[in-house]
């Protein structure tokens, strides 16, 4: 019987993906670590999260919205935070947080669902591969940190390998998210019979949804839930949690706000509720790709390239800092004339920053996470 | 005109992730007449009457018991013991409810004969029993798979008369406790004079003649209806009853059998309709049965009934009379009712259209996916309560209806578009929208449907639109 990798995969014995693997010495045991990787799904706009206030295309490009990050965290002479950020501000200034620009995966196209997957399965090419460079990090881990758990309902690729991984998904987490909810709106608006209900119902619906709901407090659920299962002594080492929402096609402004909102408490919850335990956390914020350099039509921006990563935790080797090879936004520079160029790989930075976090080879963690590289 | 969706999800329950093209949608149709299976496979494990009759009399016995010991105890006694008790024997028969359920979905997803499992559906839905008594709940499925599942594709004659013979059907509209008034057995309770005699219960004969066959204020008269109760007098289902009739049933009768017990029965003969019925025993009302389904009123009351479950709430005059004259010159023989209604071009219309059921809606979803959608510890039963069509539970004998504005609701649309989020969220990246809505819509894919789910910010909210969008909420 000819079984396909996928299949086997599905069945949750990964013989093939395991036999696959090449074989390297663990992580020196210690304290056990933590890590936490947040995928924001949707491209969220790394220029506006980290605005580069400091260069002179911005304001021009930027029009209407280059105000964002006013009353934001100045970071260096070029950056300031979005003023949504105030507690990951905070990290910033305790040389707990880290933020790489103008960073993308290989993928140069702009579809969500092929940018995602490169993101999570870390391969060469969208549906390259069928399990995830954190999946296949868990395979370099000692047993006492490889415990790895999804707030989903089903592995996302990012976890699948040969490691066995938990997946938590409370029943009282909201289904239907706002974002969502506001696609739906427009595929209804012509319809005579959905148009009138779907009006009425979202009227009546309190939307307790995604993390920008409850003005950020489900963000801070989410966080203190993620904290509550890495903290027993026999929970989970390794997390990811999900994020939809990022796709601000129009009305960038007031959206991006209440998603950063929801971001910063769910990072804030997460310090909080790991305790001391946040010196041996590491949290990798990332998203698939970046958003258009000018603003549409709609107050919004389209699918880009590079965008930017967020690295947190007690134990960065580059705390307090933006690192970036600045591109610059002037029309020439950018990537096709219209996103931030990409100048660094999003894999590296991510690679770098799990080798350090568990003191292994560089070399051997980026080979494992991104074979294909 | 999308012949494509509508072949698809007018006439089948959404199109499969394996299922080839059509080239010939109605060819496709009529051929799954032949190659219907009464028995698939997904219901072949499930409990037969005498488990189902017997788990619910332990129920009863139980409940009885403690109840005598709760009397006898001068305090309460335990009253958390007794009640996790009762609520344990409760299980026991609600379990072969829960079971049915389970695989009347599994049996709808995996169908190759989709047209053909509506139609099972549409059949168990116009003999409606409801799941509401205690009695009825655990036979709710043996009565589709046993009663309704073998006849659909034969005469609609045979297919009432085995409704009626079901002992979900007895029990549901009371005929198992209905007795002739000059039976034996009410004639010799009478003159014992010690308690009042047991009577007719005309509950079943008066939703025969107004549901199942010619329909309200058909012209039949409140004395057909207790003549044509006397002439179904001594059905009755053995093995279940406290009633003084269960000392009357045959000695080798197994729990849960259909049984006529000639002592409960009205003798003489009955009119009805202005035919006397001379026939004596079970043939009497059998004779009446089959007149009724040959009746003009029938034939005109089903083919409405056919014709709105296909074009809408307003049924076009010209295909109920088409369905009608079928029914008449065939004597109502219903793969030829079908053919006709393939043939016919009403059906065919786009518009207007009509909205999935809930059950539809979840069929058609769970059948286009090729990863399970739900979790193998999902409680089907309470999903469907939860969307607001719980099976075999209509709440009356008249069934579900088959109105837009029944299942259109916002509530309703809400609640779909959050179990759609929560089965894309299982779903994820193993999908892939953008190649599945060409699948499953067909030839009624609209551009901007096309385009909304492409523009989704991850696979799983693609999925989730496409299970929302207007075509898939319509069939």
């Amino acid at each position: 019987m000819i079984l396909s990798r996928r299949s086997i995969i599905l069945s949750g014995i990964t013989v093939a993906a395991a036999g696959a693997l090449p074989r390297f010495a663990y992580a020196a045991a210690g304290t056990p670590k933590r890590l936490v990787f947040v995928i924001q799904r949707g491209a969220a706009d790394g220029l506006a999260t980290v605005a580069p206030t400091g260069d002179p295309a911005f304001a021009a490009a930027r029009r209407a919205l280059a105000d964002e990050s006013a009353g934001g965290a100045k970071l260096d002479a070029m950056f300031t935070l979005h003023p949504s950020l105030a507690q990951t501000a905070s990290l910033y200034t305790g040389k707990q947080a880290h933020f790489a620009h103008a960073v993308a995966t290989g993928y140069r196209d702009r579809s969500h669902f092929d940018g995602q997957n490169m993101l999570e399965g870390g391969g060469a090419r969208p549906y390259g591969r069928d399990d995830g460079w954190v999946g296949r990090l868990l395979t370099l881990l000692p047993a006492a940190e490889r415990d790895a758990i999804a707030i989903a309902p089903a592995v996302p690729l990012a976890l699948r390998g040969s490691v066995q991984v938990g997946t938590y998904a409370p029943s009282r987490l909201p289904q239907a998210d706002a974002d969502l909810i506001a696609r739906l709106t427009a595929m209804y608006a012509n319809d005579p019979l959905l148009h009138p209900l779907w009006d009425s119902a979202v009227r009546t619906q309190e939307l307790a949804s995604d993390i920008s709901g409850n003005n950020g407090r489900n963000g801070a659920d989410l966080g203190k839930l993620a904290a509550s299962l890495m903290m027993p002594a026999d929970g989970a080492r390794v997390m990811m949690v999900e994020t939809g929402g990022w796709d601000t096609h129009s009305g960038q402004r007031g959206r991006l706000a209440a998603q950063l909102r929801g971001l910063d408490q769910l990072i804030g919850a997460l310090q909080t509720g790991l305790g001391p335990v946040w010196g041996d956390t590491l949290v990798i914020v990332a998203t698939e790709f970046g958003r258009t350099v000018e603003v549409n039509g709609t107050g919004g921006t389209d699918h880009g390239t590079a965008s930017t990563a967020m690295l947190l935790g007690g134990g960065l080797a580059e705390g307090g800092k933006v690192s970036a090879d600045w591109p610059g936004l002037g029309a020439a520079a950018r990537y096709e004339g219209r996103d931030l160029k990409p100048t660094r790989s999003l894999e590296s930075v991510i690679a770098a920053a799990v080798a350090h976090h568990y003191a292994l080879d560089p070399t051997r963690v980026m080979t494992t996470l991104y074979p294909d590289a | 005109m999308a012949v494509q969706y509508l072949a698809a999800n007018r006439f089948g329950l959404g199109r499969r992730f394996d299922d080839p093209a059509a080239d010939d949608p109605k060819d496709w149709l009529i051929r799954q007449i032949d190659d219907y299976d009464p028995a698939p496979a997904a219901i072949a494990g499930l409990a037969g009457r005498e488990a189902i009759a017997t788990a619910y009399a332990e129920y009863r016995d139980e409940r009885q018991a403690m109840r005598r010991e709760a009397k006898n105890a001068q305090i309460g006694g335990d009253d958390g013991e007794a009640e996790a008790m009762r609520r344990m024997s409760r299980a026991g028969f609600r379990r072969h409810y829960g079971e049915a359920a389970s695989a009347r979905l599994a049996a709808a997803v995996a169908t190759p004969t989709p047209f053909a499992e509506r139609l099972v559906h549409f059949w168990a839905n116009h003999f409606a029993i409801s799941a509401d008594k205690q009695t009825v709940v655990g036979f709710a499925g043996n009565y589709e798979n046993e009663a309704i599942r073998p006849h659909i594709m034969g005469k609609f004659s045979d297919l009432l008369v085995a409704a009626v013979h079901h002992p979900a059907m007895l029990l549901f509209l009371d005929q198992a406790q209905s007795f002739g008034p000059d039976s034996v057995f009410a004639t010799r309770v009478r003159n014992r004079g010690k308690r009042r005699a047991p009577g007719l219960n005309e509950n079943l004969a008066r939703e025969i003649m107004e549901l199942h066959t010619l329909g309200v204020r058909a012209g039949y008269t409140q004395a057909d209806i207790t003549n044509f109760a006397k002439a179904l007098t001594g059905l009755t289902v053995a093995g279940l009853g406290r009633g003084a009739g269960q000392r009357l049933m045959p000695a080798d009768a197994r729990p849960g059998e259909t049984v006529f017990v000639d002592r409960l029965h009205q003798p003489g003969a009955q009119t009805i309709l202005g035919k006397s019925y001379g026939q004596t025993g079970a043939k009497q009302a059998e004779a009446v049965l089959r007149d009724l389904a040959a009746h003009p009123a029938t034939a005109r009351h089903v083919a409405t009934k056919l014709a709105r479950h296909f074009t809408g709430d307003e049924p076009p005059a010209p295909l109920v009379d088409r369905l009608a004259q079928d029914f008449d010159r065939t004597g109502g023989d219903l793969p030829s009712l079908y053919r006709t209604l393939i043939a016919s071009p009403e059906p065919w219309a786009a518009e207007p259209a009509m909205f999935k059921s809930p059950w539809d809606w979840t069929v058609s979803m769970l059948r286009a996916l090729k990863t399970p959608g739900l979790g193998e510890r999902q409680n089907i039963a309470a999903m469907f309560v939860q969307l607001g069509q719980p099976v075999w539970r209509p709440g009356s004998p008249k069934g579900y209806d088959d109105m837009v504005a029944t299942w259109a609701g916002s509530a309703a649309l809400m609640q779909r578009v959050e179990l759609a989020s929560r089965i894309a969220a299982r779903i994820g990246d193993r999908a892939d929208a953008r190649a599945l809505a060409p699948l499953v819509l067909a030839d009624a894919l609209t551009p901007e449907t096309a385009q909304a789910i492409s523009r989704a910010d991850s696979p799983g909210q693609g999925i989730a639109m496409l299970f929302a969008s207007p075509a898939f909420l319509r069939r």
